[in-house]
């Protein structure tokens, strides 16, 4: 079932004009501030499908720019949110693509500083609802409803157990969990979606594993 | 959890409940979320309708200029007193269309399923209070079972315009909303469902085809007709009339006929009314080159 609550259908207070457009364009824009961090310095945004044609009246530009700056749907600074950016010294670049991708309403979002990087794909399937669909060309499903921590790691034996058996010590429920390689051997993302937001402390944890990358977390 | 409307229909007629409790209850088990925050958030939803109700028929006007104002001339209108078809469903109409013009306005709305259709709920469920009287929770029961249909609607077919049309948009919310307003008016769980069916087949294959991409032109008026068509199939389930295709087989028509739509009819602004000679002139006006040249 894509949808699980009633405030999908029934919300979320929103600023106008289109649930899909803009509400879900914020929610990535959000998402995957939370996942890089901290306020960028940059961000390149490539629209598809509808999204190319369209984003122009719905305000899906502010609404993704709203998302970076870490306003939510109903914040009425979305609206200026392009001058706010700016203000703040990031650089923003929007482009159309032609591209045909499986979903009408497709963004891709690379974002960063001098520091470091970050690239997604992410789809708004309805009334606000939206997925993560790539991140740093992984492929993934991520809802960004709930908590979830994201671990870059090797793709070895024992990675996947080393890491939930420190959120089970910790008394973290798994509420999802998906495994994505580029390619066999090489680099995989575990994606983990919990059921509360997860402590530094408990990542730091994780990072000092055997076979893990990077870890980031996402939270509520 | 119920998967389709026949089970939703189920499990309240069984067990004697309504189908807004059915949510309720169902929606506690899912979240792990107190019924009464749950209650309390569904308060603060009904609040944010009621407000963007009061601003719309005080009358905004988009930044683009194509929409805002109808609702004021509807409700003058209904105060002169010589109307043809109903005061309610005229109040829902102007109210659902108040709902939507604040919202190409960008201002702050409830997405019920969606912004685009955001009027059609809020429009019926204002006018059918001054005609029922219903207690503050009795309204946000209606946004319960309203929200009970919709989830059906959005996991077995879509609620995205750029997925399914406007059938998916304003066709879910005009279905929910009449499904609610025969609960609200003490009709049973089946007599909702058959109001929703109804409903929604009297809005499969509507494109969405917005002027220029904005959720203004023809969105505004397309909510006036759902509010509408929502309150007459209400009064129809009422009144015993039955629906003889299934309301789950007509959500699966919705969604095959979605997925055979062009893509130039899902809210890409290539074709329906955005393509006409008009909706290209005030696409250009708007942007200052049409989006059909830009490519």
């Amino acid at each position: 079932m894509k949808y699980r609550s009633v405030f999908d259908i029934i919300g979320p207070v929103m600023i106008g004009p289109s649930s899909s457009h803009t509400a879900g364009a914020a929610r990535i824009g959000r998402i995957a501030r939370s996942l890089f961090g901290r306020q960028p310095k940059w961000a390149d945004i490539s629209f598809y499908g509808s999204f190319a044609k369209t984003y122009r009246g719905h305000g899906t530009d502010v609404a993704i720019v709203g998302g970076l700056l870490d306003f939510d749907t109903f914040d009425e600074r979305i609206i200026n949110s392009v001058k706010i950016a700016k203000a703040a010294g990031m650089k923003i670049k929007f482009t159309e693509e032609d591209a045909v991708t499986d979903h009408p309403n497709t963004v891709r979002i690379t974002t960063g500083d001098e520091k470091s990087e970050l690239e997604l794909v992410g789809i708004s399937i309805g009334g606000g609802k939206v997925e993560i669909i790539e991140l740093n060309g992984f492929e993934l499903k991520l809802s960004g409803h709930h908590p979830a921590i994201l671990v870059v790691h090797d793709d070895r034996f024992g990675a996947i157990a080393a890491v939930s058996k420190i959120l089970a010590k910790h008394e973290i429920n798994i509420g999802h969990m998906e495994v994505s390689r580029k390619e066999k051997g090489k680099q995989a993302l575990m994606t983990i979606e919990v059921d509360q937001n997860i402590d530094d402390k408990v990542l730091k944890e994780v990072e000092q594993l055997q076979n893990i990358t990077q870890v980031t977390k996402i939270v509520d | 959890m119920f998967r389709n409307v026949a089970e939703l229909v189920e499990l309240a007629t069984s067990q004697s409940k309504k189908i807004s409790e059915i949510m309720i209850e169902q929606e506690v088990s899912v979240t792990g979320r107190s019924r009464e925050d749950i209650l309390s958030n569904m308060d603060r939803n009904l609040l944010v309708m009621e407000q963007a109700v009061e601003k719309g028929i005080k009358g905004v006007k988009s930044h683009s200029g194509l929409t805002g104002g109808d609702a004021v001339l509807l409700q003058q209108y209904i105060e002169k007193g010589n109307f043809l078809s109903g005061e309610t469903i005229l109040d829902a109409v102007s109210k659902a269309v108040a709902t939507n013009e604040v919202n190409a306005a960008m201002g702050t709305i409830c997405a019920t399923p969606t912004a685009g259709s955001a009027g059609v709920v809020p429009g019926t469920l204002f006018a059918v209070k001054n005609k029922l009287n219903p207690t503050r929770e009795e309204m946000v029961a209606f946004l319960f079972t309203a929200g009970a249909f919709g989830f059906v609607v959005a996991n077995n077919a879509s609620i995205s315009g750029a997925a399914g049309g406007c059938q998916a948009e304003v066709g879910s919310a005009s279905g929910m909303a009449a499904a609610a307003i025969v609960e609200m008016a003490g009709g049973t769980p089946e007599q909702s469902a058959q109001a929703m069916a109804i409903t929604l087949k009297n809005m499969l294959g509507l494109v969405c085809d917005p002027v220029a991409g904005l959720v203004e032109v023809p969105c505004v008026k397309r909510n006036a007709m759902g509010a509408a068509n929502a309150m007459v199939a209400a009064d129809m389930a009422l009144a015993g009339i039955t629906s003889r295709i299934p309301c789950d087989e007509v959500i699966d028509a919705m969604y095959k006929i979605g997925q055979t739509m062009p893509s130039a009819l899902r809210e890409t602004a290539q074709g329906g009314l955005a393509a006409t000679p008009t909706g290209r002139e005030l696409e250009a006006k708007i942007f200052g080159m049409s989006l059909d040249k830009r490519d």
